[in-house]
């Protein structure tokens, strides 16, 4: 279950600006419940102000190909209920539930974003690298914001400096919803 | 007995408003979704907010406004005995506000030792009722205008602040940190106003819902500033009932008082 999704994030600033490569592990734990569902995942790029410096992923339940609203759904329903049951935009009701992420950003974004929106992913060690352009130099913060349907919200986050001096590799943890998260910057 | 029921009657005419003991809420299902998604409303009033055993709020005067200031209507209104009740759907992104605002005068005199009111209780204040049935020369006659808000906030994706504009009549609150953007560990500053401008030494009311689950009411009593302003620290999240009143003489004739009281619910999350 090992994932590389090359990803370069670009934008039009002027100014001296640094690029980070940041290759991220994240572990999502297997967890022994009786009602398991993946968890909705975010990652992002946090400045010292806790404003966003980057969206990185998002992974949430992603509407269904050539879903079609049931008559059934469109009839009997009340108050102009219709296409309720069909859920055309997915999971996207349930992306408030990603509260930080939903509020320093989330809510501001037009989703799918291409690059950033994904499907959910299964329990196991996911690698990812990135990128970042045009990053100042400063602390900024990887944060990583799991929320599971019939589970709990967990958020994890790891300070990392730009520019990097050495290559070096920053470990957390998560305590239920996540698990270990690897953070490895490069100059 | 009574001599109970004497001052009792007075009090009841000193405070026009169903304000007595009775508190008036409208509690959200939630306060921070995404666009489309729908949102629950409860109203009632009863001793302890949110807390449904007293009687249904009457939703008479419930206007919503939309993200773009207009107003859209409720869904599935309906009313019980214990509280009323409406959905909404979040069609725009942006925030909503939720408002009852009920205004009303009332007269109260003494007529050889017995409290009379005028208009009777439900039923309409009308200038012509008033010449007729309000004796100008009573003994203590008070004329009480009332203008009561009633309010909770909602917000689909990104909050924006085109509903919020305040209106310019009797008390009302303005956020200066957002309506719902509210985290327990961050401490949030509002404003009251009263006829637009900042109302001052306000004595403002904050009770955190659960008062069913715990042995104290546990209320937080704060004053505005010299703007208006004041700030408080959210001790857990859920959902929060804030209230606050004041009287004046600024009323319209031919009230002689007013009384000026707003009431909203917040919802505090954990961050």
């Amino acid at each position: 279950m090992r994932h590389r999704i090359p990803l370069v994030l670009c934008s039009m600033l002027p100014g001296t600006v640094l690029a980070a490569n940041l290759d991220l592990t994240i572990e999502i734990p297997r967890l022994d419940v009786a009602e398991y569902h993946r968890p909705y995942v975010a990652v992002w790029l946090e400045r010292e102000d806790k404003s966003v410096a980057a969206n990185l992923a998002v992974w949430y339940q992603q509407p269904k190909k050539g879903e079609k609203v049931p008559a059934a759904a469109a009839a009997g329903a009340p108050g102009g209920m219709q296409g309720a049951a069909a859920n055309p935009q997915g999971g996207a009701k349930w992306l408030p539930d990603l509260r930080q992420w939903w509020r320093r950003s989330g809510r501001e974004l037009t989703l799918p974003a291409d690059g950033i929106t994904g499907a959910t992913r299964a329990p196991g060690e996911h690698a990812m690298s990135f990128n970042v352009a045009d990053l100042p130099a400063g602390q900024y913060k990887l944060v990583v914001e799991a929320a599971r349907e019939e589970g709990g919200r967990e958020l994890v986050d790891v300070p990392f400096q730009v520019p990097a001096k050495d290559a070096q590799v920053i470990k957390a943890k998560g305590s239920r919803e996540l698990g270990a998260i690897s953070l490895s910057v490069k100059p | 007995m009574k001599n109970l029921i004497k001052p009792l009657a007075i009090a009841a005419a000193l405070l026009p408003l169903s304000a007595l003991a009775h508190k008036q809420w409208i509690a959200p299902s939630k306060t921070v979704l995404n666009v489309d998604q729908w949102v629950t409303f409860d109203a009632g009033s009863s001793t302890d907010p949110f807390v449904r055993d007293h009687n249904a709020a009457r939703l008479d005067n419930l206007v919503i406004t939309a993200p773009d200031g207009s107003t859209v209507a409720p869904e599935n209104q309906s009313s019980g005995k214990l509280r009323a009740t409406f959905d909404l759907q979040l069609k725009q992104p942006g925030t909503y506000k939720i408002a009852v605002v009920n205004t009303g005068i009332s007269a109260s005199w003494d007529d050889n030792g017995q409290t009379k009111r005028w208009p009777a209780r439900g039923t309409p204040f009308t200038p012509e009722g008033f010449a007729q049935e309000v004796p100008k020369k009573a003994k203590d006659l008070k004329v009480t205008q009332s203008i009561g808000r009633l309010e909770t906030f909602v917000t689909a994706g990104k909050p924006n602040d085109t509903a919020l504009k305040p209106t310019g009549k009797g008390l009302e609150l303005v956020q200066v940190t957002g309506f719902n953007d509210l985290y327990t560990g961050e401490s949030a500053t509002f404003q009251f106003l009263i006829d637009g401008k900042p109302a001052a030494d306000v004595e403002v009311e904050v009770v955190a819902d659960g008062t069913r689950y715990r042995s104290a009411v546990n209320e937080i009593e704060l004053k505005t500033g010299k703007d208006g302003r004041f700030t408080l620290e959210w001790p857990q999240p859920g959902l929060y009932w804030l209230s606050a009143s004041v009287q004046d003489k600024k009323a319209d004739k031919p009230a002689t008082e007013r009384r000026s009281s707003y009431t909203a619910s917040f919802e505090v999350l954990s961050p």
